[in-house]
């Protein structure tokens, strides 16, 4: 805190060498001088951005507990932290979607209250929310300019405003239709659509809130290059990621926060994984992938050249045996996530056949896959997944309440249900630890758990995961995977779909990797590896 | 109910009594501040509010009330609304009512058969009333409103057509004595009605996987349906729920009234409506306990039978139950803000 206060204008350099637990902040104290003999030639640039002492109380919940941060032009300042530590909440005040219950924000070196996003993008302050802010049955063009839409003569230009938006996506090089509804766009796509809404106006501060959750590598790529052009301009980004790699590779400063605290602020360049995780969770963290034991027995799912009604499959073929983690990697729209939920039943099949535990199961309803042991966890937590606004316990029991473990009869087992349920978040390491909360009044990450947890309420012999770690932090992610590891291992199948490479690399036994709808590759053993990964993500011609 | 149960739980520290009412609001809503108020007013306007016999009347008229918000609440729970509660309630006293007097007239000894085939007829019709709302909305996705308005056009045009306007009569006396005027241990039947479909209700939507299904449905329905739930059966009872419970409340007033009428329900699906709203259900669906919305609809029968008694206008009426609405609406955002300064 001394270091922020005394100089609020030059940027600190914190020294590598953190042992795991010597983030106290005596230790910071100790160092501020020495800081500021370094950066001497920094004194005269005036941060963009200051924030001093904001707090903000949620029911129950301190969600901010005086955190500070400092902006500076042209820097990528990276907030880090674990699910629920608060770094949504602060980036959303920075960005005026609501107010902090105490403390003062400077902009530009003067004090700002804002009262809504509209004044802050006034100011130049635009953000990528981790939640959208999408009107699905608006267009995206509609959407891109809602709220500064072109006028003519007072009324709608929707020719102007077509263009536009079309301009707009096309600097930004992403692939969509203008005029497409939102409602019908992937997560991906929508992910999309609302960075193209950030870059609408000319930014001063750009913040993105986990915007390459679910963006594969192409999108993802396209947007560092975009926010090194604006880092180039001058403009302050702030951006919150839970992903390693791309600290290292677009960061310039980190801030670490936890439970709502402020805890310290780093040279990326400077700081090693370890001491990052350790300055985030507090303890010690040795390795992020479990070692999964392979035992193949019998085959549990097999899909035979399988095509769906609107294409988004063509006669795709994989099988799946119980005991081994099958990963499946693709770009956006390759199919790896349709190819699933056709078997649950979720897209309209044209031709093929699928066969579950030896029985064909073509064209079931979720209801009968479920009743047969295949769970498919979705990948839209929002509006798939939870009910968000019921409580934690009920999302958690929903999929299971007709089995013998919740229902006695016609009625509900609520004693067992709310200790299951206690158990299970435990496990999951829910925070806040409060299973009657409504889903809605969590953290991103904290969401995800409770939609892991689902699945682990019933007997399931075949297990879908669509992006299971979106928005988990690296401790909750070690978790999570040992979880995966652990069904796996007790000898159910399991399918992985993800678009972050590391977890399909480390944890599948074998990969498929899709390509518009087509199966393009069979990977195992070592061929799983990142380059043969990316080598079939893209057209042959296309070398890598 | 919910009133009686949860003050036990206010804090052990010591605060003040402002933090204790801060507290107890935050705790329970407005709802039971509104109904304490209503009664120390409505004492104050009138000496016969507080007696036994006026409390007792209050809860008999409203019990009606609170069958149609109790109904109402499942379809608000899904995320619709029932506008064709109130045509549910007349199709039911007309239909129950002729069967009934023309199996009276018929054999003038089977008294209670003839008692037992008219209820069971408007039950029927009660529910299926409600089943076909559920059909269009479930299965052929007519927006709620639409559908029930449509129904509810519907079925007031057929009670009117199978009446030719007028009342029907000549139901046996038993009907009216035990259903709209007997009492057991000093309670009218009515309330003993309408505790037991609340009885049963509350076991229904708290202790069965049913009930379950029907906030998750109201919560996200495409979750719902990805959980293995079959969210379109599920649509179609809680219009179903929503019709039968109507034509119980049917039934009750063509017995209180001794006649079939085409021409009564027509204030209750607004009613029931705003006791729900009242009772905090949102009108988005998946929120809503069925306590409250019992204590809504007494609250709406206090006020009104607290303005009778107090001699004020029943123009006025309206405006001040408009207004009450509102009120209420606003004092949950209120409540909602509040729960911030309140750390537990
Ligand atoms: N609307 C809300 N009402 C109540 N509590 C909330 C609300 N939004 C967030 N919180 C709480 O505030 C805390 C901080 O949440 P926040 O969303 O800022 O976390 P985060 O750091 O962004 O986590 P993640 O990495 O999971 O996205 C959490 O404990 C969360 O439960
Ligand atoms: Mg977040």
């Amino acid at each position: 805190m001394a270091i922020q206060e005394s100089t609020p204008s030059a940027l600190e350099a914190c020294p590598t060498e953190l042992g795991p637990h010597s983030h106290s902040s005596q230790m910071k104290h100790g160092q501020s001088n020495r800081i500021q003999n370094i950066n001497t030639n920094n004194e005269k640039v005036q941060p963009l951005l200051k924030l001093d002492r904001i707090s903000k109380l949620y029911p129950g919940v301190v969600a901010l507990d005086k955190m500070q941060l400092t902006i500076m032009p042209g820097e990528v300042h990276i907030l880090f932290g674990e699910n629920g530590a608060g770094k949504s909440t602060l980036i959303s005040t920075i960005a005026g979607a609501h107010q902090a219950s105490s403390g003062d924000m400077y902009f530009a070196g003067e004090k700002v209250l804002l009262h809504s996003v509209q004044e802050a993008r006034k100011l130049g302050i635009s953000a990528v929310f981790q939640e959208f802010s999408l009107v699905p049955q608006l267009s995206i063009a509609e959407n891109l300019f809602l709220g500064a839409e072109p006028l003519r003569a007072g009324l709608l230009d929707q020719t102007a405003n077509l263009t536009a938006a079309k301009a707009l996506l096309s600097k930004l090089g992403f692939e969509l239709d203008a005029e497409q509804k939102v409602a019908y766009l992937s997560r991906a796509e929508q992910q999309m659509v609302e960075i193209a809404k950030a870059f609408r106006t000319e930014p001063k501060i750009l913040i993105l809130d986990e915007p390459t959750a679910s963006l594969t590598e192409k999108e993802s790529d396209r947007l560092f290059e975009l926010v090194s052009q604006l880092k180039a301009k001058g403009v302050g980004i702030i951006y919150i990621t839970h992903r390693m790699s791309e600290i290292r590779r677009i960061g310039d400063r980190i801030t670490i926060m936890r439970d709502g605290k402020y805890i310290s602020t780093l040279n990326v360049k400077d700081t090693s994984e370890d001491a990052l995780l350790t300055l985030m969770t507090g303890r010690v963290i040795d390795k992020v992938f479990p070692k999964v034991a392979f035992h193949p027995t019998s085959t549990a799912l097999s899909i035979n050249n399988l095509s769906t009604k609107d294409n988004s499959l063509k006669k795709v073929s994989i099988e799946v045996k119980r005991g081994e983690i099958v990963g499946l990697a693709g770009l956006i729209g390759s199919g790896k996530s349709e190819l699933l939920r056709a078997c649950f039943g979720l897209e309209p099949l044209a031709s093929g056949s699928v066969h579950f535990n030896g029985e064909e199961v073509t064209g079931f309803s979720p209801k009968q896959m479920l009743d047969r042991g295949f769970f498919y966890n979705s990948a839209d937590r929002k509006n798939e997944g939870l009910a968000m606004n019921r409580s934690c316990r009920e999302n958690i029991t929903l999929a299971s309440l007709t089995t013998q473990r919740f229902s006695l009869g016609l009625f509900l087992k609520r004693f067992k249900e709310l200790k299951e349920c206690k158990d299970l978040a435990k496990k999951l390491q829910l925070q806040p630890f409060n299973i009657e909360r409504e889903v809605e009044n969590f953290s991103g990450g904290n969401q995800q758990k409770v939609l892991l947890a689902k699945c682990l309420t019933r007997d399931v012999s075949l297990y879908v995961f669509d992006e299971p770690t979106v928005g988990v932090d690296v401790g909750t992610r070690t978790e999570i995977y040992q979880l995966i590891a652990n069904l796996c291992e007790s000898g159910a199948a399991v399918v992985l779909i993800s678009s972050d490479l590391p977890e399909i690399i480390h944890l599948s036994h074998r990969a498929y990797v899709m390509y518009r709808g087509e199966l393009k590759a069979e990977l195992s053993g070592t061929n799983i590896n990142e380059q043969m990964l990316l080598n079939h993500f893209f057209e042959r011609e296309c070398t890598l | 109910m919910s009133t009686l149960t949860n003050t036990s739980t206010t804090p052990s520290t010591r605060k003040s009594f402002a933090f204790y009412a801060k507290y107890l609001f935050v705790r329970l809503g407005v709802l039971p501040f509104l109904l304490l108020a209503a009664i120390i007013i409505f004492s104050l306007l009138s000496e016969n509010f507080l007696t036994g016999r006026n409390v007792m009347n209050v809860f008999r008229q409203s019990s009606y009330l609170m069958l149609i918000a109790m109904g109402q609440m499942f379809a608000l729970l899904t995320g619709g609304f029932d506008l064709s509660v109130g045509t549910i309630v007349a199709i039911t006293s007309v239909v129950s009512a002729i069967v009934m007097s023309t199996l009276f007239s018929l054999y003038p000894d089977a008294i209670w058969l003839s008692i037992s085939v008219g209820a069971l007829v408007g039950l029927f019709v009660g529910t299926s009333i409600g089943l076909i709302n559920g059909i269009g909305v479930a299965i052929f996705k007519v927006n709620p409103f639409m559908m029930t308005l449509g129904m509810s056009s519907v079925g007031f045009g057929a009670a009117l057509y199978l009446t030719g306007g007028s009342p029907v009569y000549g139901m046996p006396m038993d009907f009216s004595d035990t259903f709209g005027f007997g009492k057991l241990l000093g309670i009218p039947a009515p309330i003993w009605i309408c505790f037991l479909c609340f009885a049963a209700l509350a076991l229904l939507v708290n202790w069965t996987r049913t009930g379950r299904y029907f906030y998750a449905v109201g919560g996200n329905l495409k979750a719902a349906q990805l959980s293995g739930i079959n969210t379109k059966k599920m649509l179609m009872l809680a219009y179903m729920i929503s019709g039968l419970v109507a034509a119980v409340c049917g039934i009750l007033l063509t017995a209180r009234l001794d006649t079939g009428e085409a021409n009564i329900g027509a204030s209750f699906p607004l009613e029931s409506i705003a006791a729900c709203v009242i009772a905090g259900v949102s009108l988005r669906g998946g929120v809503g306990r069925i306590g409250n919305v019992v204590l809504g609809a007494l609250f709406i029968g206090l006020i009104t039978n607290g303005m009778n008694l107090a001699r004020i206008e029943s123009y006025l009426q309206t405006v001040v139950i408009g207004l009450l609405l509102i009120f209420a609406v606003i004092a949950d955002q209120l409540r909602l803000k509040l729960m911030a300064s309140l750390q537990d």
